[in-house]
C-alpha cells in the first residue's frame, strides 16, 4: 500500500538515510555533552566569586563560546572544511559532518550548562566548603548532581538543534535525511520523498523531546 | 585526597565498638566541669579580627577589631541586628571569609595560616548549619547526612552505620528515604544538624539556624542543640537576631553593633545589667513584651495611688515567695500588674510589676525590705 502512495520513495535508501541521521546525531550529542559540560563548567568556575575565579581565562572562554555560537551553521561547515579534511580526511559522508556539528553545538550547550550551574544555590556550595570538600568534590558531588535536570533538558534542546544541523550538513554532502529530502526530493521534484524525510525527522525530534522530558521529570526532586 | 593516616584515624572513631551513649557520657564530663565553674581553657580565640570589604562606595568595615574567647563546651551566642557583621564574623571562624587582619585560633591552630589541605581537615572538625539549611535537594535525607562522610573518605559500610546513628540522634527515624522537598522546615534543620555532626566535630557554628522557623519549631531545634551540647560536649557558636535564642540556650553572649562587639558576658549578667542601649533593647525583647509598657502606662492613668515598682529577680530569688513575705510583714496592699519569669542557661530571671499601697511609713519599710533581698527595685511611679 505504501508503495502505491509514495511511488518515488525507495525504502532501503530511506532506511540508510535515517541510520546516517541517527548516527550523526548520536555521536555529536555525546561529544557535545562532554565538551559542552567541560566548557560550561570552565565558564562558570572562572566567573567572579566562583571556585577558580580568573577574569582573563573567563573572558577568553566567553569569547570563543560566543564566536562559535554566533556563526550560522551552514557557514561554519564551510569555514571548517580544512579542519575537517585534516581530522577526517574527507568532506563526504556522515563522519565528515561530525566536526562541524560538534564545534557548532558545544558552545551552545556550554552556555546552557553555565546557566544551569548559576541556578545552584550558593549556600549549598558554601555548605560543602564548610565540610572541607575539595574543588573536585564540589564539582562532582554538588555542581553536577544539583544541576542535573537543567543539564538534561539543555542537552535535549541541543540534541534537537543537532538533528536539524545534520539536515543542513546533509545538503553539503554528509548524507542522512536532510540530504535525501534535498537531493532526491527537492532537486528531482519528488514531493513524496521530501514528505517522508520530513516526517521521519519530526519523529526523531519528538522521540528525543519525549525521552528528555521523562528524564528531567524523574531527576528533579525539588 | 585524604592521607592514609587521617583516614584510619577517622575510621577508628567511626567503628568505635562502644555504644554511642558511653562516648556521650565521657565527653559529658567536660560539660560538668564547665557547669561547676572549673577553669576550662578557651577553644576559640579571636584577636583583633578585622574584615574590610572594598565596595564601590568605599570601604565597609564588616568586622571591626573583635576579640573573643570561647570556651570548650559552652554555647556562645552572638546577637546583633542585620548588617552588624555577625554573619561575616561566624564565617571567619571557618575561613569561609578570610579576615583582613587579626588572628583566629581554634584548638591551638592558627586558622589563617593553614595550608588549603590542612584547612579542609580542620573544617571537618568545625561544622556549620545554616538559616536556609543548604541541603542538597538531589539527595535523600540519608545521602545528605552521608555527604560529609563521603568527603572525608569513609568506606560505604561505615557511612551506613554512622548515618543510622545520626538519624536516631536527631529524631528523623523513618524519614531517611525522603527528599528535602518533602520535609518541613524543622525536619530540614534536623538533617542539617545530623549532617553537621557526622564527622564528630569539635565546634558547631550556627548561622541564624532558627530564623526561618516558626516559634514552636525554633524551640524544638534549640532543645536539640542543648541536648547535643550536653551529650557530645560540643562547643556551639551561634549568631542570631532573636534574644529568645540567647536566653534559651546560651551560656555567654556577645552583642554586636556596626562590626564591633559592644558588650559581652554571662547571659544572666547581661540580662540583669545591660549596659549598652542596644543590649537593653535586646533584653526587652524577652523580658518586656511590647504591650507591657502600654499596660502599665494606662494603669497609672486610671489608678494613680500608691507606688508602681518594677522588681527584677535574678537566679535563686526568682523562685522565692517574695510577695507573700511583703504582705505578711508590712501593712501594705500589693496589686500584681504583670510578671514574667524567664529561664536562661545560667538560671532564672524574672521581672514583676506591682502596685504597693499603704501608709507612707509602711511603704518605705516595704521598699527597704525589697532593697535588702537582692532584688533589683525600680520605682516607676510614685503618687
Amino acid at each position: 500500500m505504501l508503495s502505491s502512495w509514495f511511488t518515488n520513495v525507495q525504502w532501503d535508501v530511506v532506511l540508510e538515510a535515517t541510520k546516517e541521521t541517527l548516527y550523526m546525531s548520536a555521536i555529536s550529542v555525546l561529544v557535545t555533552f562532554v565538551l559542552g559540560l567541560a566548557l560550561g563548567l570552565a565558564l562558570y568556575l572562572t566567573a567572579p566569586g566562583n571556585l577558580w575565579e580568573n577574569k582573563f581565562l573567563n573572558s577568553i572562554i566567553a569569547i570563543i563560546v560566543n564566536v562559535f555560537r554566533s556563526i550560522p551553521f551552514i557557514i561554519l561547515i564551510i569555514l571548517l572544511i580544512p579542519f575537517t579534511r585534516f581530522i577526517v580526511g574527507t568532506m563526504l559522508g556522515a563522519e565528515a559532518a561530525l566536526p562541524a556539528l560538534i564545534v557548532g553545538a558545544a558552545p551552545f550547550y556550554a552556555r546552557m550548562v553555565e546557566i544551569a550551574l548559576r541556578e545552584i544555590n550558593k549556600g549549598v556550595i558554601e555548605a560543602a566548603k564548610s565540610m572541607g570538600a575539595t574543588n573536585t568534590q564540589i564539582i562532582f558531588k554538588v555542581l553536577i548532581p544539583e544541576s542535573t535536570p537543567a543539564l538534561v533538558s539543555g542537552i535535549t534542546v541541543t540534541a534537537i538543534a543537532l538533528v536539524s544541523y545534520t539536515a543542513m550538513a546533509g545538503v553539503v554532502g554528509a548524507g542522512g535525511l536532510g540530504n535525501l529530502a534535498y537531493m532526491e526530493g527537492y532537486q528531482r521534484d519528488n514531493a513524496d520523498v521530501t514528505l517522508v524525510s520530513t516526517v521521519l525527522i519530526l519523529v526523531i525530534v519528538f522521540v528525543i523531546q519525549w525521552i528528555g522530558d521523562r528524564f528531567t521529570t524523574a531527576l528533579d526532586k525539588r | 585526597m585524604i592521607p592514609q593516616e587521617s583516614r584510619t584515624l577517622h575510621s577508628n572513631q567511626l567503628v568505635n565498638e562502644e555504644p554511642l551513649s558511653d562516648n556521650f557520657l565521657k565527653r559529658g564530663f567536660n560539660i560538668t566541669n564547665y557547669v561547676l565553674g572549673n577553669e576550662v581553657s578557651s577553644l576559640i580565640n579571636l584577636h583583633s579580627v578585622r574584615k574590610v570589604f572594598q565596595t564601590k562606595d568605599g570601604e565597609v568595615k564588616a568586622v571591626d577589631t573583635v576579640d573573643l574567647n570561647i570556651k570548650q563546651g559552652e554555647i556562645y551566642g552572638i546577637i546583633g541586628y542585620s548588617g552588624a557583621g555577625k554573619s561575616t564574623l561566624i564565617r571567619i571562624l571557618n575561613m569561609l571569609e578570610r579576615p583582613t587582619s587579626g588572628t583566629v585560633t581554634i584548638g591551638g591552630k592558627n586558622m589563617s595560616e593553614l595550608s588549603s589541605k590542612k584547612l579542609r581537615e580542620a573544617r571537618q572538625e568545625i561544622s556549620m548549619i545554616f538559616q536556609h539549611f543548604n541541603l542538597l535537594w538531589s539527595r535523600t535525607v540519608r545521602e545528605n547526612i552521608a555527604f560529609p562522610l563521603e568527603i572525608a573518605g569513609y568506606p560505604k559500610d561505615k557511612i551506613k552505620k554512622r548515618v543510622d546513628e545520626l538519624i536516631d540522634l536527631v529524631g528523623l527515624e523513618g524519614r531517611g528515604g525522603s527528599y528535602p522537598s518533602q520535609l518541613s522546615g524543622g525536619q530540614k534543620q534536623r538533617v542539617g544538624i545530623a549532617r553537621a555532626l557526622a564527622n564528630n566535630p569539635k565546634v558547631l557554628l550556627c548561622d541564624e539556624a532558627t530564623s526561618a522557623l516558626d516559634p514552636k519549631t525554633t524551640d524544638s531545634i534549640l532543645d536539640l542543640l542543648v541536648e547535643i551540647n550536653q551529650k557530645l560536649g560540643l562547643t556551639i557558636v551561634l549568631i542570631t537576631h532573636e534574644m529568645h535564642v540567647i536566653r534559651k540556650i546560651c551560656h555567654r553572649v556577645a552583642v554586636m553593633e556596626k562590626g564591633k562587639v559592644v558588650e559581652e558576658g554571662d547571659v544572666l549578667n547581661v540580662f540583669k545589667n545591660p549596659k549598652e542601649s542596644i543590649t537593653k533593647d535586646f533584653v526587652k525583647q524577652v523580658t518586656e513584651p511590647e504591650e507591657t509598657v502600654d499596660t502599665i502606662k494606662q494603669f497609672i492613668e486610671e489608678f494613680p495611688e500608691g507606688r508602681i515598682v518594677q522588681l527584677t529577680f535574678v537566679g535563686g530569688r526568682a523562685g522565692q515567695p517574695l510577695i507573700t513575705e511583703l504582705i505578711r510583714n508590712f501593712e501594705v496592699d500589693v496589686n500584681i500588674l504583670q510578671g514574667k519569669i524567664t529561664q536562661t542557661q545560667n538560671g532564672p530571671y524574672g521581672t514583676l510589676f506591682i502596685q504597693i499601697k499603704g501608709s507612707e511609713a509602711a511603704l518605705s519599710n516595704a521598699m527597704e525590705f525589697l532593697n535588702s533581698v537582692q532584688v533589683e527595685v525600680e520605682v516607676i511611679h510614685n503618687a
